[in-house]
């Protein structure tokens, strides 16, 4: 997982929450879109695919992609249509095929 | 069951503004929208964006403020963050909102659910650190978050759009990577008298160009074998243009070249659709007022019928929503065609720039059919070279190909694969686009887990029952 984030947040004020990320712990804004969160937190890759393992992070960010797939708190979403909240629990989607219906 | 007279998908400027019209008429409208707040993909987050924000992104995107704060009605009922994964008989849809399934029923559907970014099937285009131009655009609409050193690539007006607004942020991308060439621009030129009568949007181009300039973006046009370099995380982006071969380290890579009508609702009922060469899509077949053809109940609207811009999906909208309101006896055919006169003719406005942009900025002629080794289906990982194959030993559509792998099977549907898989079996077989056909869309449209369906059967069961 990479720290560095080419992402920078223009207004970074605002109430924050703690969430964790495969076991890291993450001050995330509250209420923000869960995937833009993550991504300027410096968070990728998101998921890795079913495949061939390749690693993936936010395509679109628009609910069509599904490159954002991720757990929360055991439940497999699709991030860039979640908002933030505290004390999520959010992991890498477990290898298989995830997010088929 | 919830019911209502019309139920309308998407809440973009096509959506919100037939809601608002129908809801005038007298009509009890539910609006339905996967995101957390209405606006579509050009108004994302109108209502929350700062006046910084607002600086950034330009008066055309505080227009939809407008738009939005006219959704309060009393009968317009906005159910934000409801994501419709089943259409049927053309008037029942089965969302899930707050992780619980649901069914509603109109008398009459509205399917404007928009438009996507084409797919641009480039080598590398499937690592982290590859999004499109829009999504860049929703990370600064919805979230305040702009990307730092990263290169734009690809074609098209809103391209330039995202590149000025990156300006505006502060954080102006490295380079912007054009692929169309000379002679795009002056085959364009035949179709510059329409773009005249558009002249707004021409204006509006030429000042953003001026705006990248001012700003010391560097510009290659004509750019060709464009790819994305990396192991696990982009790294470079490496291309033709002028003789050479150019190659700029950046993490972030934005692609886009142009925009496509999302059909997969619509497929799901068995709309038929055609394929348009200017836009070069498949676009559904509807009347002028948007009725789909063979489907009495249902209408379409706004890019999702074919791409025309935020300002025509709003007029479309309303075009429909008269049209709604006539057939559930609300106005007279009088009534709708004297309040549909002056739509028609602004619409006519709207709609005269398109063939000039059409030509101008095409998508880019090697991500419509990538080489061998570029994987096309995202989800599954099925290369150009194996829709070749498939080809080769005798499939002919996009459904057969299913039955040689799992092309477009993933959970994405078929959305960033389906028009390279129908092109290059079209152009593999030497048969038209129309010949070769789309995937079958079947739902659900998107996954739903068996908790939310197995909640829908209770709660329909608990309703017969009372
Ligand atoms: C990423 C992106 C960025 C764009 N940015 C600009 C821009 O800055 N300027 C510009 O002029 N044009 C832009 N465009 C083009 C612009 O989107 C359209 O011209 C205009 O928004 C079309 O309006 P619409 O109402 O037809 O659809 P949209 O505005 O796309 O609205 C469709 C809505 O339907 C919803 N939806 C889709 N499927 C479902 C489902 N199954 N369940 C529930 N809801 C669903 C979507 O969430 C969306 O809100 C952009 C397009 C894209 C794809
Ligand atoms: S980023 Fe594409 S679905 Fe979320």
């Amino acid at each position: 997982m990479k720290t560095a984030s080419t992402f920078r947040d223009l207004d970074p004020e605002g109430p924050r929450v703690r969430v964790r990320f495969s076991g890291r712990d993450l001050m995330l804004r509250e209420g923000g879109n869960l995937a833009a969160e993550l991504l300027a937190a410096g968070v990728t890759p998101f998921r890795r695919t079913p495949v061939s393992g390749a690693p993936r992070a936010p395509f679109c960010m628009m609910g069509a992609c599904f490159d954002c797939l991720v757990e929360i708190d055991g439940v497999t979403r699709q991030a860039c249509l979640c908002e933030v909240g505290a004390g999520m629990e959010i992991a890498m989607p477990a290898a298989g095929r995830d997010g088929d219906a | 069951m919830r019911e209502a007279d019309l139920v309308i998908l998407g809440a973009g400027p096509a959506g919100m503004a037939a809601a608002r019209t129908a809801a005038e008429a007298g009509l009890s409208v539910v609006l339905l929208d996967e995101q957390p707040r209405a606006g579509g993909q050009i108004y994302r987050d109108v209502e929350r964006a700062g006046e910084r924000r607002a600086e950034i992104l330009g008066a055309d995107y505080l227009k939809g403020a407008e738009l939005v704060s006219d959704l309060p009605h009393p009968n317009i009922r906005h159910l934000a963050g409801a994501n419709a994964w089943q259409v049927e008989e053309g008037r029942r849809v089965a969302f899930t909102l707050d992780g619980e399934a649901e069914l509603i029923e109109g008398r009459r559907l509205l399917i404007a659910t928009g438009a996507l970014e084409r797919p641009m099937p480039i080598p590398g285009w499937t690592l982290p650190g590859v999004m499109t131009a829009g999504a860049a655009q929703i990370l600064l609409k919805q979230s305040g978050i702009v990307c730092e050193g990263a290169v734009l690539a690809g074609s098209g007006p809103l391209l330039y759009l995202v590149a000025a607004q990156m300006c505006r942020a502060g954080t102006p991308p490295l380079a912007l990577v054009e692929t169309q060439t000379f002679s795009d621009r002056l085959a364009a030129l035949r179709h510059v008298g329409g773009a005249l009568r558009g002249w707004q949007a021409l204006a509006k181009g030429l000042g953003l160009l001026a705006e990248l300039r001012r700003a010391g973006v560097r510009r290659y046009t004509s750019a060709s074998e464009l790819a994305v370099e990396g192991g696990s995380q982009a790294q470079a982006l490496s291309f033709a243009a002028g003789g050479r071969t150019h190659r700029i380290d950046c993490s972030t890579v934005l692609l886009h070249h142009g925009v496509v009508p999302n059909t997969q609702a619509a497929r799901s009922i068995g709309v038929p659709h055609r394929w348009d060469e200017a836009q070069r899509a498949f676009l559904p077949e509807r009347d002028p007022w948007g009725r789909a053809a063979g489907l009495e109940t249902v209408f379409i609207a706004g890019d999702g019928s074919g791409i025309g811009g935020a300002g025509a999906a709003a007029l479309a909208g309303r075009l429909a929503a008269l049209a709604i309101a006539c057939d559930l006896g609300r106005l007279s055919a009088g009534e709708r065609d004297r309040a549909a006169r002056p739509l028609q003719a602004a619409l006519a406005r709207e709609l005269a720039v398109r063939p000039f942009l059409d030509r101008a900025y095409p998508p880019f002629a090697g991500a419509l059919l990538p080489g061998d080794d570029t994987l096309v289906c995202r989800c599954e990982e099925v290369t150009a070279g194996d829709i070749r194959r498939y080809a080769s030993i005798g499939c002919l559509g996009p459904n057969q190909t299913k039955a040689f792998g799992r092309v477009g099977m993933g959970p994405c549907q078929g959305r960033y694969c389906g028009l390279t898989v129908t092109e290059l079996l079209a152009d593999a077989n030497g048969r038209s686009q129309d010949e070769t056909g789309y995937y079958r869309i079947r739902p659900p449209l998107k996954p739903v887990t068996l908790g939310e369906l197995a909640a829908l059967a209770a709660s329909q069961s608990k309703e017969t029952v009372e």
